[in-house]
């Protein structure tokens, strides 16, 4: 079975600064993946370089088999991958019910068009107001997405992430900044949604990657040191002198 | 032999005329520039304040003479800068961008309106200062005004010192850095909103400098800030939206390519020789028959969709936005 | 026409008492349209009206860029110039060649003008938005503006080109040279654009232009190209300013370089912005207004720009909402009951409000009069000030100090008195 994201020898500099090198990681169909890795260590840049949103030097990402490495972010979103913002990053303006529906329009197939009327459109009614119930925001739809508390507009990014039907879907630190009860919450609506997907998660909270992970990358200064599951990586030398060491709690 | 005189000539006064605009482009645009890369804010007023230099300058010489206006003006339209920085954009940043870019066209349509409220529409007539009202060289056949060598001193000087300022400076420093990495502006701390009025100010001050200078020599008039304007946010895209050696750049192109567009007079006719339409006058036969010189004025633009489809970003910019 | 671009109209609960109010709005608004040269029937309210109902749908074209987009266009007007002359050029067509297209086909060639521009340059245009689009705008546009001026035979020169409306063929019989005739021609395009262009708000293209302008990278990563959906909005916004343009001509029977120049298009973006980018109704509720003010002020006074570029920076200022977004900021204080808490701190703000604004006024009048060498007196609310006597000066320079004084207390006194009538608004469940 091909793997659903492949990072092959992946090198991103800025100028003259490698702040990724010689990037592998392979994870596999319906794998929940958590990258982990002290501050700075690229694992923005990684999410970055995966999703589009900045090109890689050198080197290749696949997508299910796929080369997707230069392609332009929405092109990559198409073949079935989504990604969440570690900063929130919804439509400020628009209401929640919107910022939903936006998510489902292209792949329920509507594209561009000007010629329909987007309350008329049956199919992305029930998705939208489906997303809705699972993120629990049915109560909050006629809101601006801009008023909405800060655990609600994270759950919200996540709607909005995998209200397309992502196959691939890639978690920005989504329980920063929240409380316990409310990080609870939050990582049992992913694992519900994400049931049958791919996840790729970046996360500091040591509880939710090892709750929520079935294998674990630790990346440090821009390379991987250790791939495997969440006990190899607890036993690691390597990963305990690197990060859990100090991290640890 | 006359010929090859006169085309020598045409070249000698058209590349100083070019290098003289070029550098009067290059001191409202490096403000411009400065002011963008480190508060965001594409100041569309920042021609107004050329204006304002021009009209403060024709006034103040008329009271207590010219070499008094040269030092005054700019200092009045530096201060009328911070007041627009401190009570007008600070006050309109939480609005976003946009809010900010549409205060300075207000501000810029109000500028023009009240110019032309006190000074009327026509021209005034600033002249040049007695002390340097003399052909300072005289080529072929031409005498070379001694006051366009002032402008253009002043207008090297000013470069230099700019120069020395962002090399040497701690708010040079801060400039430079806003230049390469526009959001680490923030992190200045308590005082930024001091820096940004400083910025502003000195930004104002140079435009209304250019004015100064630029008034007696070109014409001043209360259109002249909207004529202006665009050629100046040419300048900038053209150059690299941030990029002050691309600002450098495109001025002197933009100043060159315009000086000799007006000093040629040759058109597609006259070099292919008349064109044959029996239909009567067309677009086809217009565009035969302009002369470059009647083109001067578009050429700018010209050079704008020109660089938009080659190189997006402008000559030497980097940034997406 | 009340609906906010931003607010849902999805299977809400009582979706059909929303839809009798919505359709009850344009119904009421299509009867005054009808009415209104019955009830104002002289040539010179007629005019006016045919200014308004054109410069309607050009400011709504602007918004489908600044208020739907996110893109701050300087140069508007050239779609909305283009159409102009390519209906003038049509007519004269239409006349010569005896082609059987009645008058009010005509705008829609004037339409096809500005969108056949939009397609040619608006690819380049809109790959970036923000300040750059704003920049590229302008360059467009006076590229265009300038060339208008070389390019002679297709845009006459100085004088532009001139036609005749009433040559084209009839249609019911009617000749459209009568003001009466012309009107109900635009008050009929007015109403086939608005509605047009309301339902484009409403189409996913319309829903993802509102997403681009919040937040252009998320889009991406919903699987929409920023570009493409930039794209598409200017050419539409370009197609409706090619309308307005069309209703121009056949109404000046001219088209020239004015039309596509930078003071048209820093005057629709001012009536857009005034009247308010966020609703769909703003830019009609500016529209209005500043073409009244720019017909009525004309008369009044010599620097009637002064006061439009002073109103513009106030709304930028201290309501970037525009008039609609003040309007539609009490609708939760009115639903929650609350509004007539803020009214009396209103009612006394408006005192000195009123004294500063005149002073103001006649601040400007004294300046503009006294540098115009005129020595005509100023007539304010039925008094006579002599712009020569220091006595006029005082009295501005009182009037402004002490008005603005006096007046930011009451705004104050605003500010606090909202603040509680919001909070109780909210606390009852009413949402801004």
């Amino acid at each position: 079975m091909t793997a659903a994201i492949e990072v092959r020898a992946v090198e991103k500099r800025f100028g003259n600064v490698s702040i990724i090198r010689d990037l592998n990681l392979s994870i596999a169909q319906g794998e929940r993946h958590a990258i982990i890795g002290p501050n700075g260590a690229g694992k923005s840049t990684t999410f970055n370089l995966i999703s589009g949103h900045i090109k890689p030097t050198s080197g290749e990402v696949r997508l299910n088999g796929d080369v997707i490495s230069g392609l332009r972010p929405f092109e990559i979103n198409r073949r079935g991958l989504s990604r969440s913002f570690q900063v929130t990053n919804v439509f400020a303006r628009m209401t929640v019910w919107e910022n939903v529906r936006c998510a489902v329009l292209w792949a329920t197939g509507h594209r561009y068009a000007f010629w329909k009327n987007v309350d008329h459109l049956p199919e992305v009614r029930e998705q939208t107001a489906r997303i809705l119930e699972d993120i629990h925001l049915t109560h909050r739809r006629d809101v601006p997405a801009g008023l909405l508390t800060y655990a609600e507009q994270r759950e919200l990014e996540i709607g909005v992430t995998i209200a397309g039907g992502a196959t691939v879907v890639m978690l920005d630190e989504p329980t920063a900044g929240m409380s316990h009860a409310e990080t609870e919450r939050a990582v049992s609506l992913i694992r519900r949604l994400t049931e049958g997907r791919t996840l790729v998660i970046v996360e500091h909270d040591m509880s939710v990657v090892f709750g929520l992970a079935d294998r674990i990358s630790v990346l440090v200064y821009g390379h991987i040191i250790a791939s495997g599951t969440p006990e190899e990586i607890r036993r690691d030398p390597k990963v305990k002198e690197a990060y859990l060491g100090e991290e640890a709690h | 032999m006359v010929h090859e005189c006169a085309v020598l000539e045409l070249i000698v006064i058209s590349s100083l005329n070019g290098v003289l605009f070029g550098m009067l482009l290059f001191l409202l645009s490096s403000g411009l520039t400065v002011i963008f890369s480190m508060m965001g804010v594409l100041n569309f007023a920042h021609a107004s304040f050329y204006m304002l230099g021009a009209f403060f300058g024709f006034q103040l010489t008329k009271w207590i003479g010219f070499w008094p206006a040269f030092v005054l003006a700019p200092l009045l339209v530096g201060a009328i800068g911070m007041v627009v920085e401190r009570y007008g954009l600070r006050n309109t940043h939480k609005h976003g961008h946009v809010a900010e870019l549409l205060l300075t066209f207000g501000l810029a349509f109000a500028i023009e309106e009240i110019v032309s409220m006190i000074w009327g529409r026509s021209p005034v007539d600033y002249r040049v200062p007695a002390l340097l009202d003399f052909p300072a060289f005289t080529i072929f056949s031409t005498n070379y005004p001694a006051y366009k060598i002032f402008m253009l001193a002043v207008s090297v000087v000013i470069f230099v010192a700019l120069l020395l300022v962002l090399k040497r400076t701690r708010v040079g420093l801060i400039v430079q850095a806003a230049l390469t990495h526009p959001h680490m502006v923030g992190h200045l701390g308590h005082n930024v909103g001091r820096v940004f009025m400083v910025v502003f100010g000195v930004g104002s001050a140079l435009a209304g400098l250019a004015g100064v200078i630029a008034g007696p020599a070109l014409v001043t008039q209360s259109d002249m800030a909207a004529s202006l304007g665009p050629i100046l946010f040419v300048v900038i895209v053209f150059g690299g939206l941030g990029s002050l050696p691309g600002a450098f750049v495109a001025s002197l192109v933009i100043g060159l390519v315009q000086t000799f567009a007006v000093a040629l007079n040759g058109s597609l006719a006259s070099v292919f020789g008349p064109l044959d339409s029996p239909g009567g006058p067309s677009a086809l036969s217009d565009i035969w028959n302009v002369t470059i010189a009647q083109v001067a004025p578009i050429i700018p633009y010209l050079l704008l969709v020109i660089i938009l489809i080659v190189r997006p970003m402008g000559l030497m910019g980097t940034r997406e936005s | 026409m009340t609906t906010a671009t931003t607010s849902v109209s999805g299977p809400a609960a009582n979706a059909a008492g929303e839809n009798m109010r919505f359709y009850g709005v344009w119904l009421v608004g299509v009867i005054v349209l009808v009415v209104l040269p019955l009830v104002f029937s002289s040539g010179g309210s007629l005019t006016s009206f045919s200014l308004i109902g054109i410069a309607i749908v050009f400011a709504l074209s602007y918004n489908i860029l600044l208020g739907q987009t996110g893109l701050l266009s300087f140069g508007h007007a050239v779609h909305y110039g283009l159409g102009g002359f390519m209906a003038c050029h049509m007519m004269n067509a239409v006349v010569s060649h005896g082609w059987p297209i009645p008058l009010p086909f005509i705008p829609l060639f004037g339409g096809l003008g500005g969108l056949a521009f939009a397609i040619l340059v608006s690819w380049l245009m809109t790959k970036r938005a923000g300040t750059v689009f704003a920049m590229i705008s302008l360059g467009i546009g006076e590229l265009v503006a300038s060339s208008s001026l070389i390019l002679r035979s297709v845009f006459g020169g100085e004088a532009g080109i001139t036609t005749d409306r009433t040559a084209l063929p009839r249609m019911f019989g009617w000749t459209f040279g009568p003001q009466i005739q012309v009107y109900y021609l635009i008050a009929f395009w007015l109403v086939v654009s608005a509605i047009a262009m309301y339902a484009l708000t409403r189409t996913p293209l319309g829903r993802i232009s509102n997403a681009v302008r919040d937040n252009p990278e998320r889009v991406q990563f919903i699987g929409y190209d920023p570009h493409v959906v930039r794209y598409l909005a200017y050419c539409f916004a370009g197609f409706f300013a090619g309308i307005a343009g069309g209703l121009a001509a056949i109404s000046f029977e001219i088209a020239n370089s004015a039309y596509l120049g930078a003071i048209q298009s820093g005057l629709v973006l001012f009536a857009t912005f005034i009247g308010g980018t966020a609703y769909f109704f703003g830019p009609i509720l500016g529209a209005i207004l500043v073409t009244y003010l720019q017909l009525g002020l004309t008369s009044v006074t010599s620097v009637w720009q002064l006061y439009f570029g002073i109103i513009f920076i106030g709304i930028v200022m201290f309501s970037p909402g525009g008039i609609a977004g003040l309007l539609m900021m009490h609708r939760p204080l009115l639903r929650a009951g609350t509004l007539w808490t803020v009214i009396p701190s209103y009612l006394v703000a408006i005192v000195p409000t009123v004294a500063l604004g005149c002073g103001v006024v006649l601040m400007i009048e004294t300046i503009a009069r006294y540098s115009g060498g005129e020595a005509s007196a100023i007539n304010l609310f039925g008094i006579a000030f002599n712009p020569r006597s220091p006595a006029t000066w005082i009295a501005a320079a009182v009037l402004v100090a002490g008005g603005f004084v006096i007046a930011r207390l009451t705004w104050r006194r605003i500010g606090e008195a909202w603040d509680r009538a919001a909070t109780i608004a909210r606390d009852r469940g009413y949402l801004a």
